[in-house]
């Protein structure tokens, strides 16, 4: 057990507080503590739920205490994307549009962290409602990557990412439509898992893109992803999509290391052009290392995978451009006062929506609108179609598959928030398993020559999760990595 | 693919987003771009296919037809910009001249 509670994993924290060496009070007040000392700088959160963390955590302690029962994460603080709605308490999506929304309910997400006693520290920033790579687009400001303060730290669900590296929380939630869990991970030396589309519910999770978003654990190790992805998945009848099985445990495979297991790596993606030669270096040594540690290492070739972004930018913002459609001034969010109802609505999302959301609601307007429908929308299904095929066919003699999580390390702040289209580009390894409702996870495997993270993806088949997470902990337990940032504790010691 | 300002302005009006000639002249050309982009789904051969319609198969999901507890009405109105007797109230809908 570290000195510093903020260094320790979720593991460690929870076998501590069990053997009554520390206590749940004393883990939130360090994390709290170290959020008020260096959030500053890192922009990791949007507002800290101080009162309500020490109130379930000294709970927890009493319970824990008395011999009654806890639940699985037990005082274990956990960081909030605001994009999953918390009961009475502000829920933003980074967006002017919702700034004072306080939702009536909790997400099922919200009440399974409840249930399994995690301690929700503070909700996180974010692209404005889940929209961009590098959570540039929040109305509230940047947040910075704690490797290096003048980069970003991937998007959307960069506050959760940057929070889990940065040690402000150990466990992070973030959601992913098409990368937004798995790219702020890679750029964050984190790990971030995508579940299977269905395994994790969607209730209280404010929509983008429905057929794509999923929610889905942010942790500093592979073990401690799967705990809480176990928390958090489960069928739930207020959603429809919801998949009614039992979820596929993750936890019990974590030790069954790769011998045996076919594994194939995405030849198109490592060696694709615009990958940078550290992330193309580190993730070929990492496929290395499988084979070394006995699996079966084979090329395997998704062959639409290079039509999967143009296809994904074309669906989800038909999705987006529907389902946004909801913020229109009437029941809840922003209103600016027009003569009309209509002027009103117009004059709403004018201010509400910031220039990434507007862009995306734009295409999808117009992928929609009559005339179109036949060569976008209904295009880019036929090649989701495809892109699933491709998939079955690779699982047909795979067990799982990988891939660099990005084309590239981290870039700097400003950078691509001019060029849209190169902005997109970093998700395009990651949105095939958006289309296909696969589940995907990036880890850290090493750093570029800057000392940069560099993501390694692991995907798998439908409800592949138990294999997916045995590659990743195997691989993870054989690097041994130790990739604890400490460009966010100097700039803290500067400012002190 | 490239859109004019008028069917930018078009496009917006079906989408109720308000936009000032500064925005509709950037649109025109980001918009331009990301469609040209994003045309390359019609480079793949798909005629025969079948387009997806969910990513994982799930068939009729209904519940059981039974009443339960709902957002009550005080809730439910708790969040909107204005409220009028228990209402949701909104500015003039139909025109002066229909």
């Amino acid at each position: 057990m570290p000195d510093d509670l903020t260094r320790a994993d979720a593991a460690t924290l929870l076998a501590a507080m069990e053997a009554g060496e520390t206590t749940a009070v004393a883990v939130a007040e360090a994390h709290l503590a170290r959020i008020r000392a260096t959030d500053g700088a890192l922009g990791a959160f949007l507002r800290t739920l101080d009162d309500t963390a020490l109130a379930h955590a000294a709970d927890v302690d009493r319970r824990r205490a008395a011999g009654e029962t806890v639940g699985a994460l037990a005082g274990v603080p956990v960081a909030l994307k605001d994009i999953l709605c918390t009961r009475g308490v502000a829920t933003t999506c980074g967006s002017r549009m919702l700034e004072d929304y306080h939702p009536p309910y909790d997400a099922t997400v919200v009440e399974r962290l409840a249930a399994a006693d995690a301690v929700v520290l503070g909700k996180t920033n974010m692209d404005e409602f889940a929209m961009g790579s590098s959570t540039e687009n929040s109305a509230f400001g940047v947040t910075r990557n704690p490797f290096d303060l003048d980069r970003v730290p991937g998007g959307s669900s960069g506050g959760s990412a940057a929070a889990v590296g940065g040690r402000h929380a150990p466990l992070g939630i973030g959601t992913d439509t098409g990368g937004s869990i798995r790219q702020p991970a890679a750029f964050c030396g984190i790990v971030g898992v995508k579940p299977t589309y269905g395994l994790v519910s969607r209730f209280g999770l404010v929509a983008f893109g429905s057929s794509l978003d999923q929610v889905g654990p942010m942790a500093r190790s592979v073990a401690d992803a799967a705990a809480l992805y176990e928390a958090i998945a489960g069928h739930d009848p207020r959603d429809a999509t919801s998949i009614p099985e039992d979820p596929p445990p993750a936890r019990p495979a974590l030790d069954r290391g790769v011998e045996g297991l076919r594994i194939g790596v995405v030849s198109s993606f490592l060696d694709g052009e615009g990958v940078e030669p550290g992330v193309r270096a580190r993730c070929a040594e990492a496929v290395e290392r499988l084979a070394a540690l006995g699996a079966d290492v084979v090329e395997v070739a998704l062959p639409h995978a290079d039509k999967a972004l143009p296809a994904y930018y074309l669906i989800a913002p038909s999705e987006a451009s529907s389902n946004l459609s909801r913020f229109d001034g009437v029941r809840y969010g922003l209103r600016v006062d027009g003569p009309t109802t209509e002027e009103m609505m117009a004059a709403t999302r004018a201010e509400g929506f910031g220039p990434e959301v507007k862009r995306r609601i734009m295409i999808g307007t117009y992928a929609l609108s009559a005339g179109y429908f036949d060569a976008y929308y209904l295009q880019a299904q036929k090649v989701r179609t495809l892109v699933q095929e491709d998939f079955a066919a690779a699982y047909a003699s795979c067990d799982a598959l990988v891939s660099p999580a990005t084309p590239s390390t981290a870039f700097g702040i400003g950078e691509k928030v001019d060029d849209p289209l190169a902005m997109y580009l970093n998700d395009v390894f990651a949105v095939p398993s958006n289309l296909a409702g696969t589940p995907a996870m990036s880890l850290p495997v090493g750093g570029d020559e800057a000392g940069l993270p560099v993501g390694l993806q692991v995907m798998a088949p439908h409800l592949g999760e138990p294999v997916m997470f045995q590659v990743a902990a195997a691989l993870e337990a054989s690097l041994g990595l130790d990739l604890a940032p400490d460009a966010l504790d100097d700039a803290a010691e500067e400012r002190a | 693919m490239s859109l004019s300002d008028e069917q930018v302005r078009h496009v917006a009006r079906l989408a109720r987003i308000a936009l000032t000639d500064e925005e509709v002249a950037g649109l025109a050309s980001q918009l331009s771009d990301i469609l040209a982009y994003a045309e390359q789904v019609g480079e793949v051969a798909a005629g025969d296919v079948v387009p997806t319609s969910h990513p994982y198969p799930l068939a009729n999901v209904a519940r059981a037809d039974a009443p339960g507890p709902s957002l009550g009405q005080d809730e439910a109105l708790a969040n909107a910009p204005a409220v009028e007797d228990g209402r949701f109230r909104v500015p003039r809908i139909v025109g002066e001249e229909a």
